[in-house]
């Protein structure tokens, strides 16, 4: 039996079982019925006077223990940059939509767009990563959703729960007794007593968690550069180390939030890559190319940062690759094979609109199979 | 034994600093209220008084330059737990980056004391004027004095809300003038008037604190002592989930389709075009169709254009765009304007249902010309449009587009209903 819905309310909800407890919404266009749903949803809702302060109320939250979301756009989002850059140097568990709509600047706040991702990969001073993991069709507002916040809170960091104007705003019908059951996060708390150390790490090289306020043990929260104390300590080789250890264990934790789709098919040469809204497109050119005897291969990417290898070496077992992006220069091109790609990666490229799958099946036929 | 708040005897400030003052003055009025060390949470941030937190062994939170007051707030929010004490350490630089915080948290009342260090200068960076600058004083980067006076900001966060609000001499023993704040509920602030000894003495050679805040007519005095309702966060227990069955619609009719068809509705914002396209595609969902639906307006949503591109398929749905509408429906001049484009490139197999007052624009694709607008007004042609579609394109049954549209707030519109029961001959 099929509900109208859209991916807002799958996004919300799904945040909310999963464990999150606070929204913390500044208005913008397109991300409003995540605020709205919020509202009606989370537990604990406030509305912020700004992006600045929302980041910040989420910070405090999460170092009194508390899972917080919030949803923007790009104009809120780079507002929020540098406050971005210190829950992640702090550690603090929080996911933050954003929701993609057509820049540069105040853009259109009515159109979609794909044009966040570069700005997301160099978005903390030093190139250190942060999750940004992708919605690419209904599902996944449920399921990545999930996985955004539960990856929050496993590894102690800020995700991005990257989306887009239509993925949110377009109503569908679904068959929600399809949906995964969701149960909630279950965050361990440091209980030795022992003299804690806020940065020490576990074998997975997450620091243990203790709110601050909490009785028993001393907690520090530092934005600057720490040693594992918590004590800013400028360069230090113990500060510096912590520094890299942060990077470490989004890196080396990277299986635990991959997620992709590869339809490979046999016979192909061409490998469709896409994510976000323009993997429908992709999936449906791939389905109407294999119809007319053509066989191509998809790749959808769902956790889009940091880049896993396993997409390059997916991709290096086909000839062409075509990808089909919403933004102008071809960003996630760009990440993927820097600032001259290989001849046989084409790209498919438009701004102001949802790229058609036709478009697609052309650039595939134009370099033959 | 005495609770030790500080650590460290050698504080990091240079000789001389105001700042070395407050710190040792909040230790002794912490002790004075009798507060336990692990109740206390500092929260700093940017600037040389923001480097105390190593020497505090309260819990400590070390955030952004002038963002400590906002930080504090949420981290207020997030206890929930007004016998914790949440003190805020920030400097008048901090203070002006941040001030939209201060009132912020004044105005929501969070549980929480700010104390102000305001030395009328950045220290941190070489000695800048901030807004709290008093007129006359003169600093590294500003030889010729401040043109103008500084902020009150005392009077600023009195007027957003707070309980508590001080100014105060940082000089000799503060320590009960501290303690008188942080013992406050709500949102309390003390402002704290002190020198920089490293740049604003040697810009302003021979000054003294008390005679330059005489001159400067800055008032030391406490500027509101009152009861307000302090911050509470609303947890709300058991409320209900987003996805309730009730958004679920039954299969009770059947459909001719076998293949997708997209339409796109094109007609003037305010004339119900968005909700005659949802009653659409729950009546084809009454029939076991997937659908979806755009909506797509100005920003400003009640003027001009209001489109719906909406899908209506019997098999799932991918792509949820439509380029290329196999029916166009336009009610309106504002309507057709928007979907001039995409009635230009309809080919033969597509069809425009267009109102009569608009004419017949110059297209490949077969037209149906009705008056809409004529028969229903503009708030209603979208919908009678749409059972005109259905009357010559049986896609579902017209009972389907009947009894959703019974089901919804429109029906309550008696004429329209007597309308649509009469034009299309199909009982209510
Ligand atoms: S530079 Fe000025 S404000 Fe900073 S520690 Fe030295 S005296 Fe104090």
């Amino acid at each position: 039996m099929q509900a109208l819905i859209d991916g807002s309310r799958l996004i919300t909800e799904a945040l909310v079982r999963a464990g999150a407890e606070v929204f913390i919404g500044y208005p913008i266009t397109p991300a409003n019925n995540l605020y709205l749903f919020s509202g009606k949803r989370f537990k604990t809702f406030l509305a912020a006077p700004d992006e600045i302060t929302t980041l910040q109320w989420m910070s405090g939250f999460a170092t009194a223990g508390k899972f917080p979301v919030t949803a923007t756009s790009f104009p809120g989002f780079a507002l929020m940059l540098e406050s971005i850059n210190m829950a992640y140097m702090m550690e603090l568990p929080m996911v933050i939509i954003l929701v993609q709509r057509l820049g540069p600047a105040t853009g259109t706040a009515t159109c979609g767009a794909q044009g966040d991702i570069t700005l997301l990969h160099g978005m903390l001073s030093g190139g250190y990563s942060i999750p940004v993991i992708s919605t690419s069709e209904a599902t996944d507002c449920w399921e990545m959703a999930e996985d955004a916040l539960k990856t929050a809170v496993e590894l102690r960091t800020p995700v991005i729960l990257l989306t887009s104007k239509e993925e949110v705003m377009t109503q569908f019908s679904y068959d929600l007794s399809t949906l995964k059951e969701i149960t909630p996060v279950v965050r361990k708390h440091y209980t030795s007593d022992e003299t804690f150390i806020p940065y020490k790490r576990d074998n997975k090289g997450v620091p243990e968690f203790l709110s601050v306020g909490n009785t028993k043990h001393q907690v520090r929260y530092t934005a600057s550069t720490h040693n594992q104390k918590g004590i800013l300590e400028g360069i230090s080789p113990e500060a510096l180390a912590n520094t890299i250890s942060i990077q470490e264990k989004i890196e080396k934790n990277s299986d635990s939030y991959l997620h992709f789709e590869f339809q490979k098919e046999e016979g192909s040469n061409t490998l469709l890559v896409s994510y976000g809204i323009t993997a429908n497109a992709a999936r449906e050119a791939a389905v109407k190319l294999r119809e007319e005897g053509i066989p191509v291969s998809v790749l959808i990417p769902k956790t889009l940062l940091p880049i896993p290898d396993i997409y390059l070496n997916i991709m290096e077992e086909f000839n062409n690759i075509v990808i089909a992006e919403e933004n102008y220069p071809g960003l996630y091109k760009k990440l993927l094979f820097g600032v001259r790609a290989p001849e046989n990666v084409h790209s498919v490229n438009k701004i102001g609109r949802m790229i058609d799958p036709s478009e697609i099946i052309e650039e595939v036929k134009k370099h033959g199979n | 034994m005495e609770t030790k708040f500080i650590n460290s005897q050698s504080l990091p400030f240079c000789k001389g600093c105001g700042h070395t003052t407050i710190s040792q003055n909040t230790e002794i009025a912490l002790r004075k209220l009798g507060l336990k060390l692990l109740d206390v949470i500092l929260v700093t941030d940017i600037g040389c008084h923001g480097i105390i937190d190593k020497a505090f062994d309260t819990h400590t939170v070390h955030g952004l330059h002038g963002r400590s007051v906002a930080l504090a707030s949420g981290v207020s929010a997030g206890l929930n737990n007004p016998e914790k004490k949440v003190i805020v350490f920030i400097g008048d630089g901090g203070a002006t980056i941040g001030m939209q915080h201060l009132l912020d948290a004044a105005h929501n009342g969070y549980n929480l004391c700010v104390v102000i260090h305001n030395n009328m200068l950045y220290g941190m960076t070489g000695g800048q004027p901030s807004e709290f600058t008093p007129k006359g004083f003169k600093t590294p980067t500003l030889t010729e004095g401040a043109e103008h006076p500084g902020y009150d900001i005392c009077a600023l966060v009195t007027a957003a809300g707070a309980s508590y609000v001080s100014r105060i001499s940082g000089i000799g023993d503060i320590s009960d003038k501290l303690a008188e704040a942080f013992s406050r509920k709500g949102f309390s602030l003390v402002e704290v008037m002190e020198v920089c000894p490293s740049y604003g003495v040697k810009s302003n050679p021979g000054m003294k604190l008390s005679k330059l805040i005489e001159e400067a007519g800055i008032e030391i005095k406490v500027y509101v002592d009152r009861e307000m309702k302090a911050y509470e966060t609303k947890i709300r227990e058991g409320l209900p989930g987003l996805l309730s069955p009730a958004l679920t619609i039954e299969t009770e009719f059947p459909h001719t389709l076998d293949k997708p068809v997209r339409l796109f509705l094109s007609g003037t914002a305010g004339e119900g075009v968005q909700s005659a396209a949802e009653l659409f595609i729950r009546a084809g969902m009454r029939c076991g169709l997937q659908v979806t639906k755009k909506g797509s307006y100005p920003v400003t949503v009640g003027v001009g254009f209001s489109a719906s591109p909406i899908i209506l398929s019997p098999e799932p749905i991918m792509y949820t765009g439509a380029p290329e509408p196999d029916v166009v429906i336009v009610t309106s001049e504002d309507g057709l304007k928007f979907a001039q484009k995409l009635i230009d490139n309809m080919q033969e197999d597509k069809l425009l249902i267009i109102d009569s007052t608009l004419g017949v624009p110059e297209t490949k694709a077969k037209v149906i010309v009705h008056h809409f607008r004529e028969s229903a007004g503009g708030r209603n042609a979208m919908i009678m449009a749409l059972f005109e579609y259905l009357k010559q394109y049986r896609i579902i049954p017209m009972e389907a587009l009947m009894k959703q549209f019974l089901s919804s707030k429109i029906s309550a519109n008696t004429k329209l209903k007597a309308l649509i029961e009469e034009t299309f001959e199909i009982e209510g």
